[in-house]
């Protein structure tokens, strides 16, 4: 229980992903099973327990201390999860040293329990751990242990512990159950590959690579086929023998949130395509109307009705017992058209192909795409087979040219890792207001798209025009005659409430340092609302 | 006598008018009593100062010779007459010289602990309880989160992460006097014998504890012109807190910062200084040594100072122990 403790203690305050996957790959290594297993199910979300509230966990630890010292403890420490792992009154009997439990022990212990006796086992637990152990527990119970680590990332630890391609455990993950026990030896060399047992499985999606300066001109055009690239999610939509199964590119099952398209789902086969809000053919939502859909756990009626959901289908993966994956784009595709037709026409449509007849053509059509939530093209190899991973050449995504703004540096964060003392993060703004008196608020922040040089100079400029600090922020000069302006590139723009602004830029990176620009001159807000509707 | 005719607050610190005399006095006055070198305890400018031989020592290394009028070294344990008061410098196991001080006069018995720890710490002499009517204790870490860990199970942590990260440079930020030659004798305790690299500000205060008898193993300055930055792949430097922001730490591959200190024990601490290894090692008293010291110096009456002082006089109150909180201004309740 200790180590897994202190794994999540280092995870959650590891930004570098290479640091995240060195601290999961020596676990996984060093930790036996099922421990380890069960610590991966943790990350994964695939480990299920007795949830106990936490307003039952404050009343447990009331009773066994002062409240009103328990109150200026939370009020200082302000998270209630780390305060009561803190305060927790070690029993004058505690059964240490030889007897701490391991996690296989805590987490058989939670699962044993009933919603009633919950709090009392949860109770003897604490009573028996030291205070990150107390924490991790704190954390289990009530959901959620919010350190950071996505499932794709633990899977790519696994593939760094076993030497493997990462997309061999996506394809078996769905599978497998806790504690993974076939899954490590298999990844240590001491059993063969476990089988593919369970039915609707996720098979690794095939990603494609930017299109670079000159990547086009050694290509023949006529070998490609072209079709927009619509601006949802990319899912795999899989079912066979009754079992249905939405996956996201990352091989996460996310079907709970979309019971409308999953009771569409009766086919047999495995399509690859786009997740969209609307009515297909006449309706296709944007993005923002999407994220009204995503990540929820349970969708009301009126969601569903307001905001429904589709697959713009791509690509055929299986149909019935046949795997066409090894099949060339262009007879997948005519597979696919045949098949798109059996299915339910509102929930399924087809991808449109594009024409074009040589590369200068296609870059027209990209800078102009016939429909707004359209962001760019697709190129495909007609010939290639449909691979897992990201093969360089066979397919190219090639985007429409991003948005920019001209935008006014206003807060700057330290960094992490090799950034540490540099000034990295940045806050920046546009007018707002009336023209005599505008003021700058906050539209987005950025870390990256400059240069290493860049970055000096920008520090520089921080460190020199500091007006106030809060921590590791520094508050910059910032009005019409001084400042920094930033050239903002973005990908689109939705509509927030969380933010002063009312909007919330997507991928946002710093294009370019406009030093030449009196900060006046930078944009207003009505120009970024404008790109709104 | 009543104690607080004894011992009062005066905006100059804390006085007592028998004697005549300050302790830990936050502006210049004609006779100061200082507990531990420290820069908010030991200030310069008074005209005598009575201190233990390391405090004095480390007060000319600090504030240059001329810091005070004229200075008495105090041997620990032994009693002093001023005035119409004595008095007894007794060790707290803060950093290297620092004491309590016992002021007695007409059967009353004021110990003003300055800042204390029960923790071990090899780097200087352990804290002992003295019985007394009314006991000062310092409340930085004054709250029932604050419970650090043993610091050998933190520096065993770190020593794991280097052998982890061969590849990047360890960064631990520790206060200049005490803290950083405790964390490096601790390192040393757990067999780490490779050279450790000290920032500047450090070399000073660590020479002079190598000088009575503290061994701290090999050091090197962590200079700029050590040329590539390879050089410092899977090493451990230690620095002041401050310098780990500064342009000071682009020196260093891929640093992961490590802090020392008692409020690594909250995560949102931990995670507002961009600290990625926080160690919790502290030369304050937490929680668990605050209440059992006060405890055994059996005190009827305890006067709570700097830090959270209103956790500490309710735990008194519970405990049937008379406790006020004694308002000192100009005190550090960052300090650690």
């Amino acid at each position: 229980m200790n180590r897994f403790a202190e794994l999540l203690d280092r995870l959650v305050l590891t930004p570098s992903r290479n640091g995240k996957l060195t601290l999961l790959r020596d676990y996984f290594r060093d930790t036996p099973d099922p421990d380890r297993g069960l610590a991966l199910a943790t990350i994964t979300g695939d480990l299920s327990i007795a949830a106990v509230k936490p307003a039952m966990l404050r009343a447990l630890v009331t009773e066994r201390m002062d409240p009103i010292l328990f109150g200026y403890s939370y009020d200082y420490v302000g998270d209630l999860a780390e305060t009561i792992s803190l305060v927790w009154p070690e029993p004058a009997d505690a059964p240490r040293a030889n007897a701490v439990p391991t996690l296989g022990d805590v987490v058989a212990r939670l699962q044993a329990a009933s919603r009633s006796d919950g709090p009392t086992v949860v109770a003897g637990l604490l009573d028996r751990l030291d205070v990150p152990a107390r924490f991790a527990v704190i954390k289990l119970v009530t959901g959620g242990l919010r350190i950071g680590v996505s499932s794709r990332l633990a899977k790519q630890a696994l593939a760094d512990l076993g030497k493997v391609d990462v997309a061999e455990i996506e394809e078996l993950w769905h599978g497998l159950e806790p504690p993974y026990a076939a899954l490590f030896a298999w990844l240590e060399g001491r059993a063969p590959k476990p089988e593919k047992g369970a039915r609707a499985l996720f098979r690794p999606v095939m990603l494609s690579n930017p299109v670079g300066d000159g990547d086009l001109d050694r290509l023949d055009p006529a070998a490609y086929a072209a079709e927009w690239k619509w601006d949802g999610i990319r899912v795999q939509v899989s079912a066979e023998g009754g079992l249905r199964r939405l996956y996201s590119r990352t091989g996460d099952d996310i079907s709970g949130a979309f019971p409308d398209l999953v009771e569409a789902m009766d086919f047999d086969g495995v399509v690859d395509g786009e997740l969209l809000v609307g009515r297909p053919p006449e309706w296709t939502g944007t993005f923002s109307d999407l994220q009204q859909r995503l990540n929820r756990k349970t969708v009301a009626a009126k969601m569903r009705a307001k905001y429904p959901v589709f697959v713009r289908c791509y690509d055929l993966l299986q149909a019935a017992d046949e795997d066409l994956r090894g099949l060339g784009f262009g007879a997948r595709r005519l597979r696919l058209e045949r098949f798109v037709e059996t299915l339910d026409p509102e929930r399924f449509d087809l991808s449109p192909m594009v024409a074009f007849d040589d590369w200068a053509d296609l870059d027209r059509l990209r800078k102009a795409p016939p429909h707004p939530v359209v962001e760019g093209v697709m190129i495909k190899e007609r010939r290639s087979p449909y691979l897992a991973g990201r093969p360089k050449g066979p397919w190219f995504k090639w985007k429409r040219d991003p948005y920019t703004v001209d935008a006014v540096l206003m807060y700057a964060q330290r960094g992490h890792g090799k950034r540490s003392s540099y000034y990295s993060d940045y806050t920046f703004g546009v007018w707002s207001g009336p023209e005599a008196t505008p003021e700058l608020v906050p539209v987005g922040k950025a870390y990256f798209g400059f240069t290493d040089e860049e970055l000096r100079q920008i520090d520089k400029f921080v460190r020199d025009n500091t007006i106030e600090r809060f921590g590791p922020v520094r508050s910059v000069r910032a009005d019409r005659q001084n400042g920094l302006v930033l050239e903002v590139a973005f990908e689109g723009l939705n509509r927030s409430q969380r933010h002063r602004s009312g909007v919330a830029m997507r991928f946002p990176r710093i294009s370019r340092l406009r030093w030449d620009k009196p900060p006046a001159e930078a944009d207003r807000i009505e120009t970024l609302q404008a790109l709104l509707d | 006598m009543r104690a607080s005719d004894l011992l009062h607050p005066r905006p100059e610190g804390l006085y007592c008018p028998a004697g005549d005399f300050y302790i830990d006095p936050v502006r210049p006055v004609a006779r100061a009593l200082i507990t531990h070198g420290h820069s908010d305890h030991a200030r310069p400018g008074h005209a005598n100062v009575l201190a233990t031989r390391e405090t004095l020592d480390i007060m000319g290394l600090r504030l240059g010779p001329g810091f005070a009028g004229a200075t008495q070294a105090v041997p620990l344990g032994e009693t002093v007459t001023i005035g119409d008061a004595t008095v007894t410098f007794h060790p707290a196991g803060h950093v290297l010289g620092s004491a309590q001080i016992a002021v007695e006069r007409g059967g009353v018995r004021i110990v003003a602990s300055g800042d204390y720890k029960r923790q071990p710490d090899s780097t200087c002499a352990a804290f002992e309880p003295v019985a007394c009517d009314v006991f000062i204790t310092e409340a930085t870490f004054g709250l029932p989160v604050f419970r650090h860990p043993p610091a050998g199970d933190e520096i065993a942590g770190l020593l794991r992460s280097v052998e982890q990260f061969p590849e990047r440079a360890h960064v631990v930020g520790a206060y200049a006097l005490g803290k950083a030659q405790r964390v490096i004798r601790l390192i040393r305790d757990a067999g780490y014998d490779r050279p450790i690299y000290l920032h500047g500000a450090l070399e000073k205060i660590s020479a002079y504890y190598e000088s009575v008898g503290v061994d701290l193993g090999p050091l090197e300055p962590a200079t700029v012109d050590r040329s590539a930055k390879g050089d410092f792949a899977g090493a451990i430097v230690v620095g002041p807190p401050s310098a780990f922001a500064d342009r000071w730490a682009r020196r260093f591959p891929d640093p992961i910062s490590c802090f020392a200190s008692g409020w690594m024990r909250i995560r949102q601490r931990a995670r507002q200084g961009g600290v990625e290894l926080p160690l919790i090692i502290s030369d304050h008293s937490d929680w668990d040594e605050l209440t059992g010291t006060i405890k055994e110096t059996g005190a009827g009456e305890v006067w709570v100072t700097h830090g959270r002082e209103e956790a500490l006089v309710r735990w008194c109150q519970l405990e049937g122990i008379a406790a006020r909180p004694l308002n000192l201004v100009g005190y550090e309740d960052e300090g650690d």
